[in-house]
């Protein structure tokens, strides 16, 4: 009886510790997880307060100001004329430009990696995607200053921009075609085949719709990933003074202006605003994929 | 082979000498010779990996897709060889089931009834469409249960809806042949009855060949049965006389439940 009754106490004493440690571990994750996502809240933090007084209706539709008019509102202790039209349109382009090349190429090469799974030149395909996802942004402009603005349009020229922003997005894209495909179950491949369709219908015509959010989700990663790369647009497209849509001309982007804001000590205030718009956009593509994502897991 | 019955009488589909191998060494399916009698269920026994499934398959040219699998022997859809057919006209003339529910998912209800239509580029007049639609769900009982629905996508279903889904967009074909893969092994009772029930009122307009893991099943429903076992056809005959009175010792051990 005695023993029983120590027994049990040991047995208490037992459980007693595993709940300390479970609450110490509980707490050491919560803190770290704060920790985590605490520098994202202070960066959108100190982006509005320092950012918020330049935006206004003529920061999204007049074009970065010179120096000297910057000068001028600073002394009169003014905001900053003008705004950032020519980053806006120039980024617009590009990425559009970017995604023209890299999506139908990203989407064509995942639907080959899912059907050749297991092949040996799949294989190297695949090994190559992961080598291009590690290589430095700026080779990737290195590349496409040689290629494009020496080989093409003979000078610096939102194309060149496209190309290596293009041939940044291929590897996430391809790879979350090939995952997004691999999800989706085989029966529903044979149905199409037991009513006679031809394979390359299922592949459009039932496949790629059944995986559609998912395709567009890389899409939008793959797009916000691009959006704010400075350092392959600085050796390609440049910047430019205004508003170009000639694809073969230099062109500006957000990231280039904020760059040039920075080097600028009469403008540094645009640059916590410019920084802004960048972080929103990136966010609103960012929100927009979870949502897709969310929605389909229901 | 079964002395029961040594050929059908003009058989809707007859095979011969059909083996199918996944790798050069082993055969799934090993010379099947067998008449199907039109308008009736012929149900396909057999334990786990005996190769009714394949056999099944084989029959509208499933395993085309993996070059590994090879398949040997002729199959005749009403005395015409099958090789001569075009995937597309062998698979509007033989509808297959599966195994689980599988409807479109991004498809309603009406294009998935449709679906090998749509698919193939098949154009028909819309008073056509509506008509095989109706027809082909009126056929699997689903008519009054969804046509108020036909728009809502074919997964808000309930699984024995789903099923009976396919069976329609099976049947939109007018097949000549309805293969089913253990069309009811992932339904509740319920559901499963519907089914069956539904199979015994099809097999006047159409000739039904079904793989089935469940012998009572079989034993409710089929006209025919065979008995597959380690890829070879081991008895076939009148399911009356097939359980009753099985003539090979495998097949008597089966039914008994001596192995499954």
């Amino acid at each position: 009886m005695i023993s029983l009754i120590i027994k049990t106490k040991k047995y208490l004493k037992g459980i007693n510790t595993r709940i300390l440690k479970n609450q110490i571990f509980a707490g050491v994750v919560f803190v770290f997880s704060f920790i985590t996502i605490s520098p994202i809240v202070l960066i959108i933090y100190k982006l509005i307060s320092k950012g918020y007084k330049q935006i206004n209706l003529a920061f999204f539709t007049e074009i970065a100001p010179d120096t000297y008019e910057a000068m001028i509102a600073l002394g009169n202790n003014k905001i900053i004329p003008g705004g950032i039209l020519n980053g806006i349109t120039g980024t617009l382009l590009m990425v559009a430009l970017a995604s023209i090349i890299a999506i139908p190429i990203g989407l064509l090469i995942g639907i080959f990696l899912y059907e050749n799974n297991k092949k040996k030149y799949a294989n190297i395909v695949r090994d190559i995607t992961d080598i291009i996802q590690g290589v430095p942004s700026i080779v990737l402009g290195l590349i496409a200053y040689f290629w494009v603005v020496k080989g093409i349009t003979h000078g610096f020229s939102a194309l060149a921009g496209s190309f290596a922003l293009g041939v940044m997005m291929l590897p996430l894209i391809i790879r979350s075609t090939e995952e997004t495909l691999k999800m989706i179950p085989e029966t529903i491949k044979e149905a199409g085949l037991a009513l006679g369709v031809p394979y390359h219908k299922i592949i459009l015509r039932v496949l790629i719709p059944t995986g559609f959010s998912g395709l567009l989700t890389g899409i939008l990663l793959a797009i916000s990933r691009i959006i704010g790369e400075t350092a392959p647009l600085m050796l390609t497209a440049l910047g430019s003074m205004g508003v170009n849509y000639n694809i073969e001309k230099p062109t500006s982007a957000v990231p280039l202006l904020i760059w040039e804001f920075y080097n600028d000590p009469n403008m540094v205030d645009l640059i916590w605003s410019s920084s802004l718009i960048l972080m929103i956009f990136v966010l609103i593509l960012n929100l927009i994929s979870k949502h897709i994502i969310a929605k389909k897991n229901n | 082979m079964s002395e029961l019955i040594k050929y059908i009488e003009d058989p809707i589909l007859d095979i011969k000498n059909l083996s199918v191998s996944y790798n050069r060494d082993k055969y799934a399916v090993e010379n099947v010779n067998v008449g199907i009698k039109k308008n009736r269920i012929t149900a396909i026994m057999g334990p786990s990996g005996c190769g009714k499934s394949t056999l099944l398959r084989a029959i509208n040219r499933m395993h085309a897709l993996y070059p590994t699998i090879e398949t040997k022997g002729q199959i005749s859809l009403n005395g015409q060889d099958t090789s001569t057919m075009s995937d597309i006209i062998l698979r509007r003339k033989i509808g297959m089931v599966f195994q689980r529910p599988n409807p479109f998912p991004t498809m309603s209800i009406y294009d998935n009834v449709i679906a090998g239509y749509k698919l193939n580029g098949i154009r028909i007049k819309k008073s056509e469409r509506d008509e095989i639609v109706e027809k082909s769900l009126q056929d699997v009982t689903l008519w009054d249960e969804v046509k108020d629905s036909l728009t809502k996508k074919g997964s808000f279903l309930s699984g024995g809806q789903q099923q009976r889904l396919c069976i329609a967009r099976a049947l939109a074909f007018r097949p000549d042949i309805v293969l089913l893969d253990e069309p009811t092994s992932a339904l509740d009772p319920i559901a499963t009855k519907k089914i069956e029930e539904l199979l015994i009122e099809l097999k006047e307009k159409y000739t039904i060949i079904m793989v089935t893991h469940n012998m009572a099943q079989a034993s409710r429903i089929s006209d025919y049965s065979m008995f597959m076992y380690i890829g070879k056809l081991i008895e076939y005959g009148k399911t009356k006389n097939l359980f009753i009175n099985p003539v090979n010792k495998k097949t008597e051990e089966y039914l008994t439940g001596k192995f499954s």
